[in-house]
């Protein structure tokens, strides 16, 4: 422990949750510290309270979100009981704060060097020329390419990693006592999360400032934590230093969270054989805009994507935004009719195929779509939505929804739970009933785009395992579209990697991730966070 | 930027194009003969068969088009029936009065409606709020002519303050020229009022919910400047699109506010014209403010890289 | 993976099925019960004018001509016997009672708010619906839209009354011309941001043909928005009806309308104000009603659009 006074002590804390809630507080007796040069994270699955919590010590909570009980006290000063302009001082100067999104949170209209700056104009009685060397000075150590020209940029015109180095070199020009960080790399591609994160590790060693920092990710807080906190439910259940809270969790909901996160070490799997249910050829997709009068625009999403899937097999496709997985499933899916090149499933090209005709391979191939809340019809009932596609093909009504009830119990659901809507259900539930509306067409190929990204680590797994039962009843093809290495490790038997639209390798799971040819796979790799830790 | 603006005023020429032939079938499509209703009720034959002939109306519908539309292409607007007048001349002599009006009232509608939005955004829920949003609901209730009429019992006839109506050209004396114009301008400016009070305040309350305004907190900055600084600025693009579509429901207000105090400009001309089913006078004043509204609707969203370094062409 | 953004930023919106409850919400709205409260009373006034002491709204009497508010007249019937009647509003300078052409007068302007508002979306929701789903429809469509939208609307609502004979069905036409591209937008811009929605594009991969898909899965989402838009137009069809009728270019003068009355009060304003004032008073508080209790509407059936 530190002997020194903690920059930030936080005994007691209650929030209280407006009338309505599932529970009365949104954070409970809630008691951690961080002491100067630490980094402590705060880890937690959705609604666990960690973000609350930060925001409380900010002062920036919702009206509706009172702190009823406890304190929060920086460098000795109680926060709680600190009048609206004492917390207007420490703010910015103290204490200071990133988000999650670098884009949202930067004014769109303001130069990044105007919002830099606004810092040192509201704490500092420095003049225009201290000021403007103070932040090109600050921007050059989070070493931002040609500071000068950023500075005078907007925020649309850098990229997102540089958005976030820009909040960073807001929120520490000061040097504040304090860093609150609240899940600042989870909107980021993994390579620049990895940037980001060696970047404030470093900064905030050299300047001894105390980070909070708020995560989802335990690859994360490995990759980060001097200390840890696990919040669920707004309680504190298990804290202490990140090595023996990775290591000997002792609370069972740490060590359920630990144990869902997917190992980057694939498993080992034999090569498939069945027949070939789906083969891409030089699939190309073209984006084209502008029209009479407006300037043509075209950007190539993805080209020359030759894909082979077969029965009983999992192809995973891997890449970062921007890199045309999510381009390539939607076209496999004839969401989208694709430029150039065709799709065999097996024996016949549906790439070009009107959707008059198509219909009869629309069965075959059913997708598992991202967000779990938007892909049902919150007007129409669970069991509706299931029925739908066999009643377009023909079933009688009662006989879809006997197989409906079938799937429900396959999926882990209740048979009776059909005739509820679909916000009645959470979204790992959803997300089975997704899977069962796909399997109710009996398809031979699911597509799953990033179908659990939106999901917490412990739902997570258990849709994948299920994902991976269907796939062995009904001798699935599934095409698995992630940016994410470790669940693509666990559950594909080949991969597929994507950058910038072109496929640059591909191969087996095991020779991919243990030798990996092409240098964009070996960064990727590189920066799965977690990994010194053998997670 | 050069190529865009270019590119922009030729993708105007459709709509206007559209406009012409819409005001130009609707006169052609009259149930029952244009000629008859034009000549009125106790017309004979003859006088029939010669508007017929003056319009062009025996004439096929393309060749009737293609006259009409290539005199509109000179800038030719054609000649009035019931003012014995190249339209023309009719228009130049009463554009003065309904400029005025439209300049004023615009000056008093952003002055007032702008100040008033951000208030009611910034003191969300309060009194405040309730009242600028009860006054713009207010200002949609009560059709123009009855505050025209309320306001000249009130400061014309009781008080005395403003003459009853008429207009007084520039050139004879501004004193004169804008104690007439002030109750007009007030009139026609509470519904634009209301409608621009309430965009600026969704549009402030929408950017005050915004991310970016978080952060400004984060870093202890005062709500003052959080307001004026970092909101207003980016709640301007809707705003200025507001002021810019409310120009039809300024246009629309200027024909009654003109009727009601008896200003001689091109709304008071537009209700003569349909009386005396003036149809070449109709048509040439419908185009002539349908140009001006998409022309002003152009200039607008040019201004919008003003405020907004996204918006680049 | 989102951290709790609904928590921080105000309470959880309930992400319910829409529709639930709405009819709860819309009763403890105070805008919905007082707009829909004064609206009822406005249409129990025009459906029982017969019965609400008035007398022929039309019946011309030269000796009443110009009479103040109050003024008695005696009428005596074919019997011998006679009674009083007061003239609660006054007279016009056809010797007509205000007071039983303002009650009158409600029918029409119902009449023409309820007729306008249900054609201009109906009109409006099937052109929408064809230009947001037949991408070969969309250009044509909005281009024509585009040039409507171009023409002020009380000038093409005049444009269109010059073409017909006076009358109620030129108004009501006149008035929906220009409200109908407003429509067509509205429900394009629904279909079209609705049909990037998920569940839509699984029902596609369900095989669902475009007929269901529009009618099941996007025509619901419109609902709700059309009862919004439905309302302010009916609100703003009273008003352009009032003003045609003002100008002198609407209703026959003879049809007791507020718009005409107020139009025969015109020349003799100075000396008989309330032949403005009054069915001026019943006009902007209809409309002022039909308005609050859109601005209800929206704000229970609409959240996102809620203090537009």
């Amino acid at each position: 422990m530190n002997a020194e006074q903690p920059v930030l002590e936080i005994t007691g804390l209650s929030i209280s949750l407006p009338g309505g809630g599932d529970r009365k507080h949104a954070v409970e007796d809630v008691s951690f510290s961080v002491a100067p040069g630490e980094i402590v994270c705060v880890v937690g699955e959705s609604g666990s309270g960690k973000s609350v919590t930060a925001f409380s010590v900010m002062g920036l909570l919702a009206k509706v979100l009172k702190p009823v009980a406890g304190s929060i006290r920086l460098e000795g000063e109680d926060l709680l009981s600190a009048t609206p302009q004492r917390l207007r001082a420490l703010r910015g100067d103290r204490m200071a704060m990133i988000f999650q999104e670098p884009m949202t949170a930067l004014n769109p209209v303001l130069t990044i060097g105007d919002q830099i700056e606004e810092v040192l104009r509201i704490h500092t009685e420095l003049g225009p020329e201290e000021r403007r060397a103070r932040v090109i000075d600050m921007m050059a150590s989070m070493r931002l390419p040609d500071p000068e020209r950023i500075h005078a940029s907007y925020p649309h015109q850098i990229s997102g990693g540089q958005r976030q180095r820009v909040m960073i070199a807001a929120a520490l020009v000061l040097d504040p006592a304090l860093l609150i960080a609240d899940e600042p790399t989870t909107a980021l591609d993994v390579t620049t999360q990895a940037q980001i994160l060696k970047l404030i590790k470093e900064l905030q060693g050299r300047r001894g400032t105390g980070v909070l920092f708020i995560t989802h990710d335990f690859g994360v807080v490995a990759e980060i934590a001097d200390r840890v906190v696990v919040m669920e439910q707004g309680r504190v259940v298990e804290q202490g230093p990140a090595e023996q809270v990775l290591k000997a969790p002792q609370h069972p909901y740490t060590r359920m969270l630990i144990a869902a996160v997917p190992s980057l070490k694939p498993a080992l799997r034999q090569p498939m054989t069945g027949p070939m249910a789906l083969e891409t050829i030089g699939l190309g997709k073209t984006y084209r805009s502008g029209g009479l009068f407006q300037k043509q625009r075209s950007v190539v999403a993805a080209s020359q994507v030759d894909i082979k899937l077969r029965r009983g097999e999992t192809v995973g496709i891997v890449g970062e935004s921007g890199s045309g997985k999510t381009t390539v499933a939607r076209c496999v899916a004839r969401l989208m009719p694709p430029s150039e090149g065709a799709i065999l499933v097996p024996d016949i090209d549906i790439a070009m195929l009107p959707e008059r005709r198509l219909r009869p391979y629309r069965r075959k191939i059913q997708v598992v779509f991202q967000d779990p809340f938007r892909s049902l019809n919150p007007r129409r009932t669970v069991g509706d939505s299931i029925i739908e596609g066999p009643v377009n093909f023909g079933l009688a009504p009662a006989q879809a929804l006997e197989r409906a009830r079938g799937l429900m119990s396959l999926v882990g659901l209740q048979p009776q739970a059909l005739d509820r809507y679909p916000h009645q259900f959470s979204g790992g539930q959803r997300q089975r009933i997704a899977i069962a509306r796909a399997l109710a067409m009996e398809p031979e190929i699911l597509i799953a785009d990033e179908a659990v990204s939106a999901l917490d680590v412990s739902v997570q797994r258990q849709v994948l395992n299920l994902l991976a039962d269907v796939q062995e009843k009904f001798n699935l093809a599934i095409l698995f579209i992630t940016h994410d290495l470790r669940v693509a490790a666990q559950i594909c038997d080949r991969i597929v990697v994507m950058e910038k639209g072109v496929i640059v390798e591909q191969g087996p799971t095991g020779a991919v991730f243990s030798a990996p040819a092409h240098a964009y796979t070996k960064a990727l790799i590189e920066a799965a966070p977690g990994k010194s830790f053998g997670l | 930027m050069l190529g865009y603006l270019l590119r922009r005023l030729l993708a105007t020429i459709p709509v206007l194009v559209i406009v012409a032939v819409l005001v130009f079938l609707m006169l052609r499509l009259t149930p029952g003969d244009p000629a008859a209703i034009i000549a009125g009720d106790n017309a004979t034959t003859q006088q029939i068969e010669l508007i017929r002939n003056r319009l062009g109306l025996d004439q096929p519908i393309l060749t009737q088009f293609g006259i009409w539309a290539g005199n509109l292409l000179q800038g030719n607007l054609g000649e009035s029936f019931f003012f014995k007048k190249t339209i023309g001349e009719l228009i130049l002599g009463r554009i003065e009065p309904t400029l005025s009006l439209a300049f004023l009232t615009i000056v008093i509608a952003v002055s007032v409606a702008v100040p008033l939005g951000v208030l009611a955004a910034y003191r969300h829920g309060s009194w405040i709020d309730r009242i600028v949003m009860g006054f713009s609901v207010l200002g949609f209730s009560v059709p123009v002519f009855v505050i025209g009429y309320l306001l000249i019992y009130i400061f014309a006839i009781s008080l005395g303050w403003f003459p009853v109506q008429g207009y007084q050209p520039l050139a004879d004396g501004f004193g004169g020229f804008i104690q007439r114009l002030i109750l007009p301008a007030i009139t026609l400016s509470v519904i634009y009022i209301a409608l621009i009070a309430r965009m600026t305040r969704a549009s402030v309350l929408e950017v005050l919910s915004e991310d970016y305004i978080r952060t400004a907190r984060a870093k202890g900055q005062v709500e003052r400047i959080i307001l004026f600084r970092h909101a207003l600025k980016n709640a301007a693009v809707p705003i200025v699109t507001v002021v810019g579509i409310g120009i039809a429901l300024l246009i629309g207000g200027v024909v009654v506010t003109e009727s009601v105090y008896a200003i001689p400009g091109l709304g008071r001309l537009t209700v003569d014209a349909v009386l005396a089913r003036d149809y070449p006078t109709i048509q040439a004043v419908i185009l002539l403010f349908s140009a001006v509204y998409v022309a002003i609707n152009l200039a607008i969203d040019m201004a919008y890289m003003l405020f907004d370094p996204r918006i680049r062409y | 993976m989102s951290a709790e953004p609904s928590l921080i930023a105000a309470p959880a919106p309930e992400l319910a099925r829409p529709g639930a409850n709405a009819m709860r919400r819309l009763l403890r709205n105070p805008a919905v019960l007082i707009g829909g409260t004064v609206l009822l009373i406005m249409a129990l006034i025009g459906l029982l004018a017969p019965f609400l002491g008035t007398m022929d709204p039309g019946a011309i009497n030269p000796a009443t001509r110009n009479k103040k508010p109050g003024f008695e007249r005696t009428i005596r019937a074919d019997d011998g016997s006679s009674k009083v009647f007061v003239h609660k509003m006054g007279t016009d300078s056809l010797g007509r009672d205000v007071y039983s052409r303002v009650v009158y007068g409600a029918r029409v302007s119902l009449i023409i708010a309820v007729s306008v508002a249900a054609c201009s979306v109906f009109l409006g929701l099937i052109i929408g619906l064809l230009a947001g789903y037949i991408r070969a429809l969309d250009g044509v469509i909005m281009r024509v839209m585009d040039g409507l939208m171009a023409i002020p609307a009380i000038l093409l609502a005049i444009a269109v009354v010059s073409l017909f004979r006076a009358g109620l069905a030129a108004v009501i036409v006149a008035i929906i011309v220009p409200e109908i591209p407003r429509v067509v937008r509205l429900v394009r811009s629904i279909v079209l941001s609705v049909r990037e929605e998920p569940y839509v594009e699984a029902a596609i991969m369900q095989g669902t043909r475009v007929p269901l898909l529009l009618v099941r899965h996007i025509l619901p989402n419109t609902i709700a928005p059309l009862i919004v838009q439905g309302t302010f137009i009916a609100a703003s069809a009273i008003l352009v009806e009032a003003i045609l009728s003002f100008l002198g270019i609407g209703i026959p003068p003879e049809t007791p309308t507020w718009g005409n009355i107020m139009a025969e009060g015109r020349s003799l304003f100075r000396i008989f104000p309330h032949n403005i004032l009054y069915p001026g008073i019943f006009l902007g508080l209809t409309v002022l009603a039909v308005n609050m209790l859109g601005d209800g509407l929206r704000d229970t059936l609409d959240p996102k659009m809620a203090g537009r």
